[in-house]
């Protein structure tokens, strides 16, 4: 029971909840988690009143960047972040797919400069609704379900 | 203070152009077929560096800049150059614009000139990046039209052959759009004009028509007949090509009641699409076509230095 209440409990910190089960280890890469020390929780295939079952990510101590957060929108545009501070949920918010993706999608050209040479990608965001993307260097656009990160 | 509109540094794309710069670039092509000997280089040095070689684009470019009194640098191909040999695109960017004013640079990687006009300090000036951009294309063959119909303004042009990869098509309807155009897209069913351009057609409220022949209402309702070639390596059924092969040339015969102010067009280099006996045809226009690219990277280059062309 109270290693339960452990791993649900949040004194302070940021919890990402209504993750889609198979977007869930793409928003730990996109969050580069495995680059935190921080006490982190991930629950998985958890059932759901809204979405049948989902993904939770709870990060101790942590309070992500508005364009660090919003990434996650690229995989995951529905998700609910909550913001703890002394255990409370003191803000709820929705994420925002950004206009311009820099450095975290990777280029399905294999012909495309940003494949061949050490820079990094840059995306414009042409349609948010079916978030499609477009390479800022050769051009070619990117479906959703493209999405290489 | 009255604060003039910024022009573009550098030309990677077409759509780096708005209406006003391409209408003051076609502008100064005209002055400098007029009078193509100038010093408005003088002093100057420009590098041409194709990563992939090309000769007719690189040798119109270093004539452009030979006429303009400017010198010039480069390589022609990377098997030539040491300069290149394992090194990155963004190296070699940055050594040779420490000696030059301007680079002309062709790459068979899709992009580099746009990443290079970003980290470069000196213009650059894009001759074909892949099967993405090659904007002095579209600039000539808009001189072409604009010097032929005297405006480019509500004319009709008929595209034919490959549709679905040719370049210089695809960056000739985004040139275009801002003068009201209506094509006809005539392609094998293969190579069709690509769904994205029939959607920006659409956007742009241009009219369009769709044949799958080459047929002769194509030809006659046209002001501008715009062939391209249709390549074997394009198909992956070759029944299909053999089918095509034959049906997508001109011959002159079939010029015979097109209008009074056509021309044919085509970015060269031809192999059987049009055939030899069109050549003599006064509305024959793509060797002057190719010679007006020298006068509109003559152009092109001043505006980017920012040498008045008076
Ligand atoms: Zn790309």
């Amino acid at each position: 029971m109270r290693k339960a209440l452990q791993v649900a409990a949040l004194e302070n910190g940021t919890a990402i909840d209504h993750i889609p089960p198979q977007a869930l280890f793409k928003v730990v890469s996109l969050l580069q988690l495995q680059q935190l020390n921080n006490r982190i929780t991930i629950g998985n295939n958890l059932r759901s009143s809204k979405i049948g079952t989902k993904g939770i990510i709870k990060v101790a101590d942590k309070f992500f960047e508005e364009d660090e957060i919003n990434r996650i929108a690229l995989v995951a545009p529905n998700v609910t972040l909550n913001i703890i501070k002394n255990y409370e949920v003191i803000e709820k918010k929705k994420v925002i797919l950004p206009d311009e993706i820099i450095g975290i999608v990777k280029c399905n050209n294999p012909k495309c400069i940003t494949n061949n040479e050490p820079m990094k990608t840059r995306f414009h965001i042409i349609d948010k609704e079916k978030v499609e993307l477009q390479c800022h260097y050769c051009e070619i656009k990117i479906k959703k379900e493209e999405i290489i990160l | 203070m009255e604060i003039l509109p910024m022009k573009p540094k550098s030309l990677v794309d077409i759509n780096d152009y708005n209406k006003d710069d391409i209408l003051r670039i076609l502008n100064n092509a005209a002055k400098f077929k007029a009078n193509p000997d100038r010093d408005f280089l003088k002093g100057k040095v420009c590098a041409t560096l194709f990563f992939e070689p090309s000769t007719r684009t690189r040798l119109s470019f270093e004539t452009a800049i030979n006429r303009l009194q400017g010198r010039v640098i480069g390589f022609s191909d990377t098997a030539t150059s040491s300069l290149t040999k394992g090194e990155s695109l963004k190296d070699t960017i940055m050594i040779v614009s420490n000696y030059v004013d301007l680079i002309i640079m062709r790459h068979y990687l899709e992009g580099s000139a746009r990443y290079a006009s970003e980290i470069s300090p000196v213009p650059i000036i894009n001759a074909g990046d892949g099967s993405n951009q090659h904007p002095t294309q579209t600039l000539l063959d808009l001189f072409s039209i604009y010097e032929t119909q005297g405006t480019l303004e509500n004319l009709t042009i008929t595209v034919v052959g490959d549709l679905k990869y040719g370049r210089a098509v695809h960056s000739l309807i985004e040139g275009l759009s801002y003068f009201n155009p209506t094509f006809n897209f005539v392609a094998p069913e293969e190579l069709k004009i690509p769904e994205k351009y029939k959607t920006f057609c659409d956007q742009k409220g241009i009219r369009y028509k769709e044949f799958a022949e080459f047929s002769i209402e194509a030809i006659n309702s046209a002001d501008i007949l715009y062939m391209t070639r249709v390549q074997r390596e394009r198909f992956t059924d070759l029944m299909e090509y053999e089918k095509v092969k034959n049906v997508y040339v001109l011959h002159n015969d079939m010029l015979k009641n097109s209008k009074d102010n056509l021309k044919v067009l085509h970015p060269l280099p031809r192999v059987k699409e049009i055939d030899q006996d069109v050549d003599d045809n006064p509305k024959a226009y793509y060797f002057q076509q190719a010679r007006n690219g020298m006068f509109t990277r003559q152009a092109v280059i001043c505006d980017l230095m920012r040498i008045e062309v008076v």
